[in-house]
């Protein structure tokens, strides 16, 4: 029989449902859950209403599958950040990527993986590579949509009798990806060429195997292999524990009831999250902004990336009438040429994480709320690069201070509606990143990067002071790991762990204390080291009269003499650095360089042994008047060495007598010293509006430090709403303006402005 | 469904309920008398009798003025201004803007850079509580934080009416 021009052609076959592509079920969702209002249209929940209790078995089994996926997987790593710190996460996606269920972990990815899966839809990956059952794919790509260069995504798609019934991802973040600098979050890297090896949804493997090109390029690509391999296996591991899950269950349900559930959990997540927008909050806005550090000035970078500068990210929530949240960032300021960018997945995803701990803490996580929101994030800006030429190696540098100010505008509804055990001052600063690489202490290729950060401290709430040095918001399940287990990993001996006095905000509630860590260089070769962290600004608020956390500093002495030190049996520096006013570190040796300063972001230096650096781990935004606390708690505070004694004083207007080094309340003097302090505070302050007089001068005067003036200008020349209110509020007259080409620094990459005829750059 | 009486409310807002408790109230589905208790509550404990439209923030609170006015006022009795303006504005405002002030806050190195960066502290002309603390750049605006949509929230959400002067 003669054979027929398409059986010669051999065109691929659809591998959607009912003969369509991926492609044309994306268009299709979007439009229908647009269009409706409710996703794929669904405007009720006939599974759900039915059979609840099969349908929420069904829930229970994928959720409980893929937790499971991820507690068994990352027994397979042997990196401490996924091993200990339980840095990775797994999510079932829908054919077209709309996320389904997530494990516990870093859910940010439940975004950045569905973007992948997105991305590859969209360039039509059914057509070439192709797209088959048993393949494996791969990204890392900051452009995709991912958050940094070390979130390495594994992809799997789940096939049933030809057609796609979805995806298994799965995300570990690695601690090298071969970046100009060691480390997973590096400092050094300005551009995306510095950032490191990034695959962009790549086909890595067929039937299950990995190619041997694949693995043979990426393990020449990244320090630190060993990890790399096996967090690779970790992620692969999972992604088939949940193939395996979602197969099971197709044979015990039904591919059509699979299906059906896949599109009701979601519209149940999209209702879930109105209905507790509505129990929680008050309608109308919240207005909030935040702001952090850039002090590139002095770094050994290109030039075009030698300035100081300040990410600035203002925040407007709308709690609308229909509950539905929209945040809307105009005014934020430009992308830059550090490391710190992020994408509009990223910044949206990480929202995710926070909602997650506060608006809606249950375990439905999916993409149903992702429908109920909308964001405004304006092209140009620091989580919206114009330009693939974008760095983003340590994105969190400025995510986690954008976050921040959104937990206050959410506490001033929960404060409002009486739910005070939801108020929670901000997030600190989850900061310092110590990291660094070389040949470490057993003579292997390696980097590392500390993850104690996951320890910092929690903003206050209105009801009790914030947990100290225990958890980071990017991973709710944060630990700082055992000391021992470091130590084999790092070639770095501990001199201590130490709880830093007065490193949470002041308040009637206190922001949990953050800490500090001494590492001694021990074993390594070549090795070099640096910090990453906020420095010279508080990157929170405090919040209703409450202090913002401390901010950060930076101490490193290298060249030192502790090792004769040792040998004379003399003291050296141990534990924290307790106040800095009077610091001891260096009265227990000396060193040919040392530097405390609050260069709290550093690149490469040599580090060899007994040189010393100090890890800093920040604390948490306080809550309300420090006037208001309950002296007795001041007093704890003060025994337990979470504050200093002068300011137990005179932020805390608390008095005390001390006996062999324990400190007694004096009630008497603390209510007459409260006294006085208020009686202070009328005396020193004025009216607002005669400050704002000669505020107004100063900026007429353009007097502000050149940073500063820097960040108005990129805000006015990306935004024209910005611009209006900052002049409407300070009645500055029309012509008065401040543009970044008259600042005297670079403005390479500066493509975006309102001034100027736009000139259009491609991607 | 949870449900706290006010002798419970009255606890969480003096911060002495014991941490299970609190556990206890995080993890439990919201009770929705919630408001009504709790603005029970605080009318119960502030000296004068303008109702309390909406709690505003600690020692803050939206109230009915006879005159049709919903204004922001102190638990002290200091009154600020119309809850659409901005009551930092009607504030004392002191300004830490030097290395000094702010070690008077922080340690060394701990404090922001005033260059940077400087703390606003506003206070009650009333009662000298600090009500708000923000840390910006010089020049910032004073941002209005908070624009509750009132008539919505009674109305549409709690589908209650909004409580008014007593004759």
């Amino acid at each position: 029989m003669a054979k027929t021009l398409s059986d010669v052609q051999q065109t691929k076959q659809p591998i959607g449902w009912d003969g369509k592509t991926l492609k044309q079920m994306r268009k299709e969702m979007d439009e229908v859950s647009r269009e409706t209002g409710h996703y794929a249209g669904l405007k009720t929940l006939p599974f759900k209403e039915t059979d609840p209790i099969r349908f929420e078995k069904i829930y229970s089994k994928l959720r409980g599958g893929v937790v499971h996926a991820r507690e068994t997987a990352k027994k397979v790593a042997a990196s401490p950040i996924v091993e200990q710190e339980g840095e990775l996460c797994f999510s079932l996606y829908t054919p077209e990527a709309d996320s389904i269920v997530t494990s516990t972990g870093i859910i940010i990815h439940v975004g950045t993986m569905g973007a992948a899966i997105k991305f590859m839809i969209e360039n039509d990956y059914e057509d070439n590579p192709g797209i088959a059952d048993k393949d494996i794919f791969c990204n890392n790509d900051n452009h995709v949509g991912n958050v940094h260069t070390c979130d390495v995504h594994t992809l799997v798609p789940i096939f049933w009798e030809g057609e796609v019934v979805g995806w298994a991802g799965g995300v570990t973040h690695v601690i090298d990806t071969g970046a100009s600098a060691p480390g997973s979050m590096p400092m050094g890297p300005v551009q995306r060429y510095d950032d490191g090896y990034q695959v962009t949804c790549r086909k890595i493997g067929q039937n299950d195997t990995l190619s041997k090109d694949w693995i043979l390029e990426s393990t020449r690509s990244v320090r630190a292999v060993k990890y790399w391999t096996l967090d690779e296996k970790t992620r692969i591991a999972g992604c088939h524990m949940i193939r395996d899950l979602v197969l099971d269950l197709i044979k015990e349900e039904g591919v059509d009831a699979y299906k059906q559930f896949m599109r009701e959990i979601i519209e149940d997540g999209r209702r879930g999250f109105v209905n507790q927008v509505k129990t929680m909050l008050v309608p109308g806005k919240y207005r909030q902004s935040s702001f952090v550090d850039v002090p590139f000035k002095d770094l050994d970078l290109p030039s075009f990336a030698k300035l100081n500068s300040i990410i600035h990210t203002p925040s407007e929530i709308t709690v609308h009438k229909d509950a539905q949240l929209e945040i809307d960032f105009e005014g934020a300021n430009r992308w830059g040429w550090h490391p710190f960018n992020a994408t509009p997945v990223s910044i949206t995803s990480g929202i995710w994480v926070m909602l997650s701990q506060t608006l809606v803490p249950n375990d439905r996580i999916n993409d149903g709320a992702y429908y109920a929101s909308k964001f405004g994030i304006p092209y140009g800006s620091w989580f919206n690069p114009d330009d693939i030429r974008s760095a983003h190696s340590n994105t969190w540098h400025a995510l986690v201070a954008a976050w921040s100010p959104l937990w206050r505008g959410l506490s001033r509804s929960y404060f409002s509606r009486g739910y005070l055990e939801e108020v929670n001052a901000g997030n600190a600063h989850t900061s310092n990143w110590l990291m660094g690489g070389g040949y470490d202490q057993y003579g292997q290729l390696s980097a590392m990067n500390s993850f104690e950060t996951s320890s910092c401290g929690v903003g206050a709430s209105a009801v009790q002071d914030g947990i100290s040095h225990s958890a980071a918001l990017w991973n709710p399940e944060g630990d700082m790991g055992d000391m021992e287990i470091w130590e084999l990993l790092e070639p770095l001996i501990f001199l201590g762990r130490q709880i830093l006095p007065g490193s949470g905000g002041a308040g009637k509630y206190r922001g949990g204390n953050g800490w500090q860590s001494l590492r001694l260089g021990w074993g390594a070769q070549e090795w070099t080291m640096f910090v990453a962290g906020s420095g010279v600004m508080a990157t929170d608020g405090g919040l209703m009269g409450g202090y913002p956390a401390a901010a950060g500093y930076r101490f490193q002495a290298n060249k030192t003499n502790i090792k004769e030190r040792i040998e004379k049996g003399l003291p050296i520096p141990l534990g924290g650095d307790v106040d800095p006013d009077n610091p001891t570190f260096e009265d227990n040796m000396e060193a040919e360089v040392i530097h405390r300063d609050r260069q709290a972001v550093s690149t490469q230096e040599q580090f060899g042994d007994y040189d010393v650096i100090m890890n800093y781990l920040r604390g948490g935004p306080g809550f309300g008047d420090p006037l208001e606390r309950d002296p007795k708690l001041v007093e704890n505070d003060l025994n337990e060495k979470y504050i200093l004694l002068r300011y137990a004083e005179q932020v805390f207007g608390c008095v005390f007598t001390e006996e062999k080094g324990v400190y007694t309340l004096d009630v008497k003097g603390t209510q007459e010293k409260r006294k006085e302090i208020r009686k202070q505070r009328l005396e020193r302050s004025v009216p607002t509006k005669e400050w704002m007089k000669g505020e107004r001068t100063k900026i007429l005067n353009e007097d502000a430090a050149l940073q500063v003036r820097h960040m108005y200008a990129q805000s006015f020349a990306l935004s024209e709403k910005f611009t209006d209110e900052f002049k409407g509020f300070w009645d500055i007259p029309e012509e008065w303006m401040i543009y970044e080409d008259d600042l005297g620094v670079p403005t390479l990459g500066a493509h975006i402005n309102r001034f100027k005829q736009s000139k259009k750059i491609s991607n | 469904m949870a449900k706290y009486d006010k002798r419970r409310i009255n606890e969480l807002i003096d911060g002495t309920l014991e941490f299970y408790q609190l556990k206890d109230m995080m993890t439990s589905h919201k009770d929705p008398e919630r408001f009504e208790v709790y603005r029970e509550v605080l009318q119960d404990r502030v000296s004068w009798d303008d109702p309390i439209l909406l709690p505003y923030g600690l020692h803050l609170y939206i109230v009915q003025k006879a005159n049709g006015d919903r204004i922001v006022k102190c638990d002290c009795g200091h009154e600020f201004c119309g809850y659409k303006d901005n009551w930092k504005l009607h504030a004392r405002i002191y300004v830490r803007d030097t290395e000094e002030k702010m070690n008077e806050i922080y340690p060394k190195l701990m404090s922001p850079d005033p260059e940077w960066q400087v703390i606003r502290e506003y206070y009650c002309p009333g009662c000298a509580s600090q009500l708000d603390v923000e840390a910006v750049p010089p020049w910032y605006p004073i941002v209005l934080d908070f624009e509750p949509d009132i008539d919505t929230f009674y109305n549409e959400w709690l589908k209650k009416p909004l409580p008014t002067v007593k004759a």
